[in-house]
């Protein structure tokens, strides 16, 4: 039987509810990416990484138990769970992230943190501060509390009078930028995600890279957000020839990512659709979404490289 | 025969974003979706309108499965909000349902 879908619900929205975030993680895994890199705290202009990248490696351990869990008699204790959880984090338990996969991805955020350095862009960071954005609790429509956890993360831009918010993944930057200006009619920040920072800046390659990747464009970046050039641009200006997949830019073709926490079966047989056009297009390939990473890299055979844009971009334009 | 409730659409429809009245029902949404289920869209959309809670009902794992990937809303030809609506019929479904 297929994972049951309230509980899964109602484990997702007690953690944001009583923990902050969807899979709540410590403290220290959360901004240890920014170690040793000066960023001021807070300031006008901040990186908000919506804690996307460090879900990620919680994300792809805690699919491996759903998927386990999927269609084993163990689906009928889930709603238990969510009794214990409320006293209990049990994620915490259930999944334990991959030393690799977290590393990589803090190598993902201090890239991204280094290349707005090296394009002039002074931002800061908020720590311990900042929140979760509620991307997964806005996507299962549970409306009231992603309106509520709304308000808490506003509070803190307007503690650190932030004006301008660097994003660094499809879900925050289109939460912020189209879904928030809906729900807080008052508060107004520029939103960019870092790759439009980035593209308009006269940013001169320190190292020329002479690959070819296949580009998997995320769904929100490239429908709703209209960000699909701006990868391009950075590639190209690095000298990586872009391939493009059957499906790409605007009619990008989803990695399936979103079916993760209901079905992860789904979810993998979108990602499998998925890698068979971006193999037929290139023999590497790039993202720039943590979802998309890993589920993509699921489907992926181990021979074939699937990597953020944001390790191409550091080994084209970082010392 | 599908029991009809006339509060239905009311109930679903919290904000004008709710835009499923647009829906020509001209199917492209369906042919695009990646997850090629024939029911998805336009169906769900025209069971709201009807008033066909029990057919919504009969539908939740189709409603939850939606990546809201907008691949639907960037061919429709009406600027139906397919993914806001979807997720209008998640918060139904968690609310009045689940008692989330
Ligand atoms: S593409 Fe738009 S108008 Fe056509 S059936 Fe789907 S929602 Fe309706
Ligand atoms: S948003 Fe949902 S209905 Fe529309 S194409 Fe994507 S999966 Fe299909």
């Amino acid at each position: 039987m297929p994972l049951p879908t309230k509980e899964t619900i109602g484990i997702l929205a007690d953690n944001l509810r009583l923990r902050n975030s969807v899979l709540p993680l410590a403290q220290k895994a959360v901004t240890r990416w920014a170690n040793g890199l000066g960023l001021p705290r807070g300031g006008e202009t901040i990186i908000y990484t919506g804690m996307m990248y460090q879900l990620a490696p919680a994300i792809a351990a805690m699919n491996k138990t759903q998927e386990k869990i999927e269609d084993s008699w163990l689906a009928n204790f889930v709603g238990m769970g969510r009794y214990v959880n409320k006293v209990v984090n049990i994620s915490a338990f259930l999944a334990r992230p991959a030393q690799t996969m977290r590393s990589y991805c803090e190598r993902v955020l201090a890239n991204i943190a280094a290349l707005l350095q090296r394009a002039g862009v002074e931002c800061g960071y908020l720590y311990e501060d900042e929140l979760y954005s509620g991307a997964l609790i806005y996507d299962l429509g549970v409306d009231d509390l992603f309106e509520r956890h709304a308000w808490k993360v506003a509070k803190v831009f307007e503690k650190y009078q932030v004006k301008n918010i660097i994003t660094v993944d499809p879900h925050t930057t289109h939460l912020l930028r189209s879904v928030y200006p809906a729900v807080l009619p008052g508060p107004a920040w520029q939103v960019r995600s870092y790759l439009e920072v980035l593209a308009e800046r006269d940013l001169k390659p320190v190292s020329g890279l002479d690959a070819a990747v296949a580009l998997h464009d995320s769904c929100l970046y490239a429908r709703p957000e209209k960000i699909f050039e701006e990868p391009r641009t950075l590639l190209s200006r690095a000298g990586i020839a872009v391939r493009e997949p059957a499906n790409s830019g605007k009619f990008t073709l989803c990695c399936g990512g979103p079916a993760e926490s209901l079905f992860p079966k789904k979810a993998v047989a979108r990602a499998a659709a998925r890698m068979e056009q971006i193999r037929q297009a290139g023999e590497k390939a790039v993202t720039m979404c943590p979802l998309c990473l890993v589920n993509l890299r699921k489907a992926a055979p181990a021979s074939f490289s699937v990597e953020d844009i944001a390790v191409y971009l550091g080994k084209a334009y970082l010392p | 025969m599908p029991l009809v409730d006339p509060e239905f659409l009311a109930e679903v429809k919290r904000s004008p974003a709710f835009n499923a009245e647009a829906c020509l029902n001209c199917g492209v949404c369906s042919a695009v979706c990646p997850l090629e289920i024939e029911l998805l869209p336009r169906k769900l959309f025209r069971y709201v309108l009807l008033g066909f809670k029990d057919r919504i009902l009969a539908n939740t794992e189709t409603i939850y499965s939606c990546l809201l990937c907008k691949m639907c809303e960037a061919n429709c030809p009406q600027e139906v909000s397919i993914a806001e609506n979807v997720r209008a019929l998640r918060f139904w479904i968690n609310k009045k349902v689940f008692q989330l």
